[in-house]
């Protein structure tokens, strides 16, 4: 579906994007994580063919975006990061003149902008301003008005930033059911619950290169441990007493607020800790998530 | 979801079919809107009573190209003109200026088929759709007041036509370079002038022979007004190929490099 060589984005001096390699395949959920300005946007535009790729190759469903643009885009649904909904239009309609900007006929568009408001869960407002839709409201129907041309493929941009937990879960649910009705999904996220919820396979991006690529089971194996010790002490304490607990666990990373302790066995680490009479204002164990992939590959946290 | 897979893929769209989807985006849009399309109409209509009708009792009549006109006569082809003018200006600045920076309209569409080309048509169609339809009632207003004196303003309409598309490509390529509500001013600042100079309330003769003379009979408003009134008046010289010529000339330029100018602001 997208194969990318070596693409590079560059405005005036920055670089954006360094040369990265990706292929995304039929039916996956395909998701870019990493910080903000780790290039995942700027490469979505490019794969979007609205962002003309700077250097290296890029093909999407077999096309070039530089000549077939206008092609590529009526078989893709893209979702921004800010949702960009017609203001001056009232709900239907946004979907409804969406749907024609694709060349779809009258009759079909306005069975698929009810279709779709059903999906999204908000027929009732078929008729309110677009202003007067909740934030999760706004997202739904800019996910749903992705869908109008029945893409082939599908890009969300940071989808689920914004929005509260509950309209987040509903947001993935969604999601989930059109990956299971056969829509390829790329997904650019700097949640880590989110890219594990829905990737198949993912890119770790970091300053525009991709730092590790696998399923999120994969590059947790890779490279963290099964478990996660998470030790709170003092404020400012944990700097010093990293050294004190380092060889309990394959390796320990200092955080401002506690200090993780990475092994297979959580529990004997937090036991050791204690029996060395060191006292952690709290102890978690927990399994590895990707923050933690990420926070070995850059040795930053995902938030910064 | 089991309909998703009865939407076929459609052929690609040509320029036209694109440039008609814009415009029925703006036309859904102002359906509800409808009021506000009515002061665009009303201004010169009220100008036309003021000054045509109203100041035109204190002069008896009037010389232009050699005939005599009545001042009305004389000021209502240039109202058309102005009508034009201003439906045009309406949308090819304020509105796209919003469109462009606030609403980031354009970029929705460009997440679809749609190409900068088609935008730059689409928007300039509307805003030449919206200055015709001004001048289109107005024409009728003159009709009904015995202003028109000539069966060469059948043409009258095509002519505003040209003027709308003129000014709505110039004003839209200005837009584009807008940073900032306040540079409005300088629209507002040109819109002034261009529309008090233009030989609107007198004849440009009273210009004398100054270089200012010829520096209105270069401006663009000029060529649209004296292009409105040879047709009403039915005084038709050789200045009428040339405003048609410099109209059209001004609106192709215009659209050439809003699509130009688009493409360097949402495709980067």
């Amino acid at each position: 579906m997208i194969s990318a060589r070596g693409l590079r984005k560059s405005f005036g001096d920055f670089e954006a994007v360094k040369g990265i390699d990706v292929d995304v395949r039929k039916g996956e959920a395909f998701g870019f994580l990493g910080p903000n300005g780790a290039g995942k946007s700027s490469t979505m535009r490019m794969i979007a063919s609205v962002s003309p790729v700077t250097s290296g190759e890029l093909r999407i469903l077999g096309m070039d975006p530089a000549t077939d643009g206008p092609a590529i885009r009526g078989r893709l649904g893209v979702c921004p990061q800010e949702d960009t909904l017609d203001n001056e239009l009232n709900v239907f309609d946004n979907l409804y003149i969406y749907g024609r900007y694709f060349g779809i006929d009258r009759a079909t568009c306005r069975d698929r902008a009810n279709e779709l408001l059903e999906f999204a869960q908000i027929t009732e407002k078929a008729k309110s301003k677009v202003e007067d839709l909740s934030g999760g409201m706004k997202r739904r129907l800019t996910i749903a008005r992705s869908l109008i041309n029945n893409p082939d493929l599908l890009l969300l941009d940071e989808p689920t930033t914004g929005l509260d937990p509950q309209a987040r879960h509903v947001l993935w649910d969604q999601l989930f059911r059109l990956k299971q009705a056969g829509v390829t999904l790329v997904i650019t996220t700097h949640y880590m619950d989110e890219a594990e919820q829905l990737c198949d396979r993912l890119v770790v991006m970091d300053k525009g290169v991709i730092a590790a690529e696998g399923s999120p089971r994969e590059l947790i194996e890779a490279h963290s441990t099964r478990e996660v010790a998470e030790l709170r002490f003092g404020v400012g304490e944990h700097e010093a007493l990293a050294e004190k607990v380092e060889d309990l666990g394959d390796r320990v990373e200092v955080l401002p607020d506690r200090l993780l302790v990475y092994s297979d066995r959580g529990e004997d680490v937090v036991t050791a800790v204690i029996d060395r009479g060191l006292q952690p204002i709290a102890t978690l164990v927990r399994r590895s998530t990707l923050e933690d992939v990420f926070l070995r590959l850059t040795g930053r946290s995902l938030a910064d | 979801m089991a309909a998703l897979d009865q939407v076929a893929i459609p052929a690609p769209m040509t320029p036209v079919h694109a440039t008609r989807l814009l415009v029925l985006r703006n036309f859904i849009v102002y359906k509800s809107a409808w009021k506000l399309f009515l002061t665009g109409f009303l201004e010169p209509v009220l100008y036309l009573f003021s000054i045509g009708v109203g100041v035109g009792q204190l002069i008896d009549s009037f010389e232009f190209h050699g005939e005599q006109v009545s001042y009305a006569a004389f000021v209502a082809p240039a109202m058309l003109a102005t009508s034009a003018f201003n439906g045009a200006l309406l949308d090819s600045t304020f509105n796209v200026f919003f469109k462009l920076k606030y609403e980031k309209l354009y970029d929705q569409m460009l997440a679809t088929p749609l190409t900068t080309g088609d935008i730059a048509r689409g928007e300039i169609a509307w805003g030449l759709i919206r200055g015709s339809v001004y001048s289109a009632a107005f024409l009728v207003v003159m009709l009904a007041m015995g202003l028109v004196e000539s069966w060469w303003a059948v043409l009258a309409l095509p002519a505003a036509i040209l003027i709308a598309f003129a000014f709505s490509a110039v004003c839209m390529a200005l837009t584009t370079w807008m940073k900032s509500w306040q540079d409005f001013d300088k629209i507002t600042l040109a819109q002034m002038p261009l529309f008090l100079f233009s030989a609107t309330f007198f004849p440009v003769e009273a210009f004398g022979d100054s270089v200012l003379r010829w520096v209105v009979e270069a401006t663009p408003l000029y060529r649209g007004v004296v292009l409105c009134r040879e047709l009403t008046t039915g005084v038709v010289t050789w200045e009428s190929a040339v405003s048609v010529v410099y109209l059209v000339v001004m609106g192709v330029i215009g659209l050439m490099v809003v699509r130009r100018r688009l493409d360097k602001l949402l495709l980067t």
